[in-house]
């Protein structure tokens, strides 16, 4: 007969930077599930859920109108064809990038603070890329015929033409939503399988029962599902990378003086993981606070997140001041106008504000501890930044477009109110689905959680 | 019901534990005890516990690559014959069969084809969706996603009797042991 197991209480104690003090597997479980199944659902849900909708009723009164009339109710036009559709593309996928990272790369790094953040952070990854995919389909002028674009034997005879990087852009952004989404799924079984057997109300264990799809816990099928989450881990890092890379050979692969450059896919690909950081920092920090999640996301957590918007802001900084560079070494006449004519164009205003967004704002006041570890100084500053990436891509798309070559074809560009109704519209959709996530599906890994807990325990035994 | 057609009936005996430490160590001895039809079940993924109830290794890896080369030639292909047999356009006059511009799509399908394959792989190992499954017939079982941990020992193992092999599960000093009906 084996020796009586000391019988240890699973409790975090003394605290850990990554969890609050006192925490034990049914601590965790309570109350991350306790959002969804137990809690009232708190006044400014409804109210900030209410908010959204009405954005939403803003981009459906817009796009409406958009598919009635035609793409000419936007501010483009020759030479300006692109506009506010491709600005908002490439920011909101980027935004998207992040969390992937947190998920994928920080899993195969074996971070332990990316426990509490991922599954929010993966959340914010597939709204992101809804968003953003809707910017070309509508852009198109024949949204109805988007799927011409995918390779099927159809009865023209025709096939699309792969040396194009716009037809890059559908596998890249449609495998990005694909896999995120089974990621992102993949982990939330378990957890379905908790909220199953939490349940009170039948009909909401039903629900869960059949998301769960029977999950029970067993030993064999966590073993398949850690070698899942490691595998879907490798290979969603190199698709990251990817997507944005592909996002910025839209522009490479034309010869418009600013884009024809090879230092976009890193430059986009930095940008990217800048603006992304920032977006999980802006709805981390609200959901630890009104939802008193401070035990899972801690200060550190947003400490770390701050020194990653640190780093990639630098990435992002050396990457401008080698585009000014190259610019001026290239010893192209057209390549020196684009830049002087960013810097003091018609569009110099706004360049100067991504210049401090993006660069002086975020890194000066990030180096302060004091600064990074401040709810509201942070939420600030990535706001600013995710201001500044917007501004990024809006002077990459215009300043390049409204003057290239010939003076003869230059022109300005100005959005219209429906440009701006799309642009909110969809921030308004990006945050109705937030909100209905976090009222119904669990924001943060439970059984990630609890594992965090089960190796703190662990080894503050040793 | 009679005690024969319950034998018949039951599923197995399941033992339940209050931490990973001791499910693991139980199922270690279990199985050193000849025990194979052995299953454990616990709220996070535990190290070592596939192991210790006889489960050492996954296909899950095999399934993957295999999905990634069928995306991978796929892709290619896919690609291929439409730009240089199918419907072969001059663009910039580029060669017909301009591999390089084929690289990207040829990349994202592998990856998709690898993770489909990848989840779809682990669902069908899994045997999942489960809608019914005997284990979920113990009421104290509703725990094992929260905080408990439990071992079930299967009946059709043939190592199994009712009474012997619960008088082995009550030595590994349980919280409690109950039987699983089918």
């Amino acid at each position: 007969m084996d020796p009586v197991i000391e019988e240890k209480p699973s409790l975090v104690t003394p605290e850990s930077p990554w969890i609050g003090a006192g925490q034990s597997y049914a601590s965790v479980t309570d109350k991350i599930g306790g959002i969804v199944l137990t809690e009232k659902t708190p006044k400014g849900w409804f109210l900030g859920f209410g908010i959204a909708i009405i954005f939403v009723l803003i981009l459906n009164m817009a796009i409406s109108y958009l598919f009635a009339v035609g793409v000419g109710i936007w501010g483009i036009n020759v030479p300006i064809a692109w506009g506010f559709a491709i600005v908002n593309f490439v920011w909101w996928i980027g935004i998207g990038h992040a969390g992937t990272l947190i998920s994928a790369f920080l899993l195969l790094m074996r971070q332990k603070w990316r426990t509490s953040i991922n599954r929010f952070a993966e959340a914010m990854t597939i709204f992101a890329v809804m968003c953003a995919g809707m910017f070309p389909l509508l852009h198109m002028g024949r949204p109805w015929l988007f799927y011409w674009m995918f390779p099927y034997p159809d009865t023209m005879g025709v096939w699309p033409q792969f040396r194009s990087p716009l037809v890059w852009d559908v596998f890249a952004v449609s495998t990005y939503f694909t896999v995120s989404l089974l990621f992102w799924y993949t982990g939330l079984i378990p957890d379905f399988g908790t909220f199953r057997d939490k349940a009170k109300n039948l009909f909401v264990k039903k629900i869960y029962g059949m998301l769960s799809m029977g999950w029970r816990g067993s030993a064999v099928h966590w073993k398949r599902h850690e070698t899942a989450s490691l595998l879907l881990a490798g290979i969603a890092t190199p698709l990251v990378v990817s997507v944005h890379t592909v996002v910025s050979f839209d522009f490479t692969i034309a010869l418009v003086p600013g884009w024809h450059s090879t230092i976009f896919p890193p430059y986009f690909v930095a940008g990217a993981i800048y603006s992304g950081f920032a977006m999980v920092v802006m709805l981390g920090i609200p959901l630890r606070k009104f939802y008193h999640l401070e035990a899972f996301i801690t200060e550190r957590h947003l400490n770390n997140m701050a020194k990653l918007l640190l780093a990639t802001g630098f990435i992002v900084t050396y990457s401008y001041v080698m585009e000014t560079f190259m610019a001026f070494y290239s010893g192209d006449q057209y390549e020196r106008y684009m830049m002087m004519n960013r810097m003091t164009g018609p569009y110099a205003p706004w360049y100067w504000l991504l210049v401090a967004c993006n660069i002086v704002i975020p890194m000066t006041f990030l180096w302060s501890h004091k600064i990074r570890t401040n709810t509201v100084s942070l939420f600030l500053i990535a706001t600013t930044v995710q201001i500044g990436m917007w501004l990024e891509r809006f002077i990459i798309v215009v300043t390049s477009l409204h003057r290239d070559f010939m003076p003869s074809a230059w022109g300005m560009y100005y959005p219209t109110k429906w440009d701006w109704a799309v642009l909110t519209g969809s921030m308004g959709l990006f945050l109705t689905l937030f909100y209905l996530f976090i009222r119904v599906m669990p924001a943060i890994s439970i059984f990630e959680v609890r594992e965090l807990v089960h190796k703190t325990v662990e080894e503050s035994a040793h | 019901m009679s005690e024969s057609t319950r034998q018949n009936t039951m599923y197995g005996l399941m033992a339940e534990f209050d931490s990973a430490e001791e499910l693991v160590k139980s199922a270690r001895t279990a199985s050193e005890a000849g025990y194979r039809e052995l299953d454990a079940y616990a709220p996070f993924p535990v190290e070592g516990l596939a192991e210790a109830v006889g489960f050492p290794k996954t296909r899950l890896p095999m399934i993957t690559l295999i999905g990634g080369f069928i995306g991978c030639f796929g892709g290619f292909f896919l690609q291929v014959y439409p730009n240089v047999f199918g419907y072969p356009l001059n663009i910039g006059g580029k060669p017909y069969y301009s591999w390089p511009s084929f690289i990207p799509i040829t990349f994202e399908l592998t990856v998709l084809c690898a993770a489909v394959s990848c989840v779809f792989g682990m669902l069908i190992l899994d045997g999942l969706p489960t809608p019914y499954h005997p284990v979920f017939n113990v009421s104290r079982f509703e725990l094992a996603s929260r905080t408990k941990f439990f071992l079930c020992i299967k009946a059709r193992d043939k190592k199994f009797d009712r009474e012997r092999t619960k008088e082995f599960l009550q030595s590994l000093s349980p919280k409690g042991v109950s039987e699983v009906p089918v």
